[in-house]
């Protein structure tokens, strides 16, 4: 598993709201339990964590629709990650 | 205390981004005017994400304060005295003995004296220096706008602050009517404050990620959030007797406030919440649902507010939820946050007075989630009776005032 990846999934397990002892690439993010805040926290956290912006509105973005799997997330972060080493 | 008085508004005061008076901004409110804009208060905003904000542009203190009074006023306190000021001034009242002892001072307000707090924090953690300004304290206190006031107007009796985010003015004039239908005072001068647009504030609320980045469009399909406004509004009230005793012109009559906490979520809106807050100020008002024609919604144009107020609005009113007119003034003025629900209840009372219903500007579509007829881009003439002022905080405190045309 990759850096990001490992980071990613601590700042989900952070949040998740369901008893589950560990949160895993394959784990859809409808299964964790996660609230409009916990999202809205979540960025903060990722992009705390790796220096990124991630464009994010509230009103407009649902990451429970736009992201499936923890993994769809890992994948975004990875590739804003890629795109600020350029 | 047996006193049930009827409540009437003598006197109106607005201090908006549309216009420094009652008449320019209610003018420009049936216009269907937008004052949103770039933001350009200091310190300059270039490194802030959000760009578009509703300031209360070119406000010029030293038009309404003498020089060395500014030491003493945040830019929230400012706006208090002078929206006070005017509404005192309409009312044609004068707070000599005894009416100042009985006179109560209770003004909203979300988060006090910001520009004072973001300065002073700017000039310890920025700039090193060792000392802030001698009165940085009672500045940016959140009763300052309360007590300016009161000092400003000379106003003697009960006076305070109310705290609850974008339900603090709402919560502010619902308790002075309550007051004064019960005659605990004779009078009281009342509303909210907020001055917020400050590069802490902005950063506070993009971190939120709940403002749209250029148009504020409640109800409206592609709407994307909330624009902050600042500003503030006072109504002078006063018992019936009181008001027809001296010969003073009634603007309105206030009827009901009702109140609500969801014990929920602290941001979500709650369905639940609203539907209590507008039910408890019909009540209080001893009116049913078809007696309204016109909701001055909370509509702040974030998704999950105007789609859950608008259910509110079904379940609340039933199959007459259908003959509302229902509009946000925030698609114009912003979100005021602790002043919102004074400028809307301004809002309101002119409404329900003139027989004209204030738009919801910005309004490009239909949202399915959004069926209720909320008056879009356009004001319109429509006899209304009565009205309600919705407003509903983070936190999940609720707050709806009923006013009715005085007859």
């Amino acid at each position: 598993m990759s850096d990001v990846a490992s980071d990613v999934i601590a700042i989900i397990a952070k949040k998740k709201r369901v008893e589950k002892p560990t949160v895993e690439i394959t784990d859809n993010l409808a299964d964790l339990g996660l609230e409009s805040l916990d999202a809205v926290e979540m960025i903060f956290d990722i992009e705390e964590k790796f220096d990124i912006q991630i464009p994010y509105n509230a009103n407009t973005n649902n990451p429970r629709t736009e992201f499936e799997t923890v993994g769809d997330v890992v994948k975004a972060v990875e590739a804003l990650v890629a795109q600020k080493k350029l | 205390m047996t006193a049930v008085n009827r409540v009437v508004v003598t006197g109106l005061g607005a201090v908006t981004p549309l216009g420094q008076t009652t008449p320019v901004y209610w003018d420009n409110l049936k216009a269907g005017v937008s004052g949103l804009g770039p933001i350009t208060l200091p310190p300059s905003s270039e490194e802030l994400t959000q760009k578009v904000a509703a300031e209360v542009k070119n406000f010029d203190p030293l038009k309404h304060f003498a020089e060395r009074q500014l030491s003493t006023l945040d830019r929230v306190s400012q706006f208090a005295v002078v929206a006070a000021r005017e509404a005192i001034a309409q009312s044609g009242l004068v707070f000599d003995m005894p009416l100042s002892v009985r006179t109560a001072a209770i003004v909203g307000t979300g988060v006090g004296g910001q520009t004072t707090h973001d300065d002073s924090f700017r000039r310890v953690y920025v700039e090193k220096r060792t000392r802030v300004f001698p009165l940085t304290i009672p500045k940016l206190m959140v009763n300052a706008p309360a007590s300016q006031v009161s000092m400003a107007c000379g106003l003697r009796g009960p006076a305070f602050a109310v705290a609850s985010a974008c339900a603090s003015a709402t919560h502010a004039i619902g308790l002075a009517f309550h007051m004064v239908r019960a005659g605990q005072v004779d009078c009281a001068v009342t509303g909210g404050a907020e001055a917020c647009i400050t590069f802490g504030t902005v950063r506070g609320w993009e971190a939120m990620r709940v403002m749209s980045p250029d148009v504020c469009r409640p109800f409206s399909k592609d709407r994307m959030g909330l624009i902050l406004g600042e500003g503030a509004a006072m109504v002078v009230l006063e018992p019936l007797e009181r008001a027809q005793a001296r010969g003073a012109n009634i603007l309105g009559e206030i009827v009901g406030f009702g109140m609500s906490a969801d014990a929920a979520d602290l941001t979500a809106p709650d369905q639940g919440g609203m539907v209590r807050a507008m039910q408890s100020a019909l009540a209080d008002a001893r009116m049913v649902p078809a007696d309204i024609q016109y909701i001055n919604a909370h509509g702040t144009g974030t998704a999950a507010n105007d789609e859950t107020e608008t259910k509110a609005l079904h379940e609340a009113f039933g199959p007459h939820a259908e003959k509302l007119a229902v509009s946000s003034t925030k698609s114009m003025v912003g979100h005021a946050l602790g002043a919102a629900g004074a400028l809307e209840l301004v809002a309101t009372i002119l409404a329900v007075r003139e027989s004209i219903v204030p738009p919801t500007i910005g309004y490009l579509a239909p949202d399915p989630a959004c069926d209720l007829d909320y008056v879009p881009n356009t004001a319109r003439s429509l006899a209304i009776e009565a009205a309600l002022s919705n407003s509903f905080a983070f936190g999940g405190l609720n707050a709806v005032l009923a006013v009715k045309k005085f007859a």
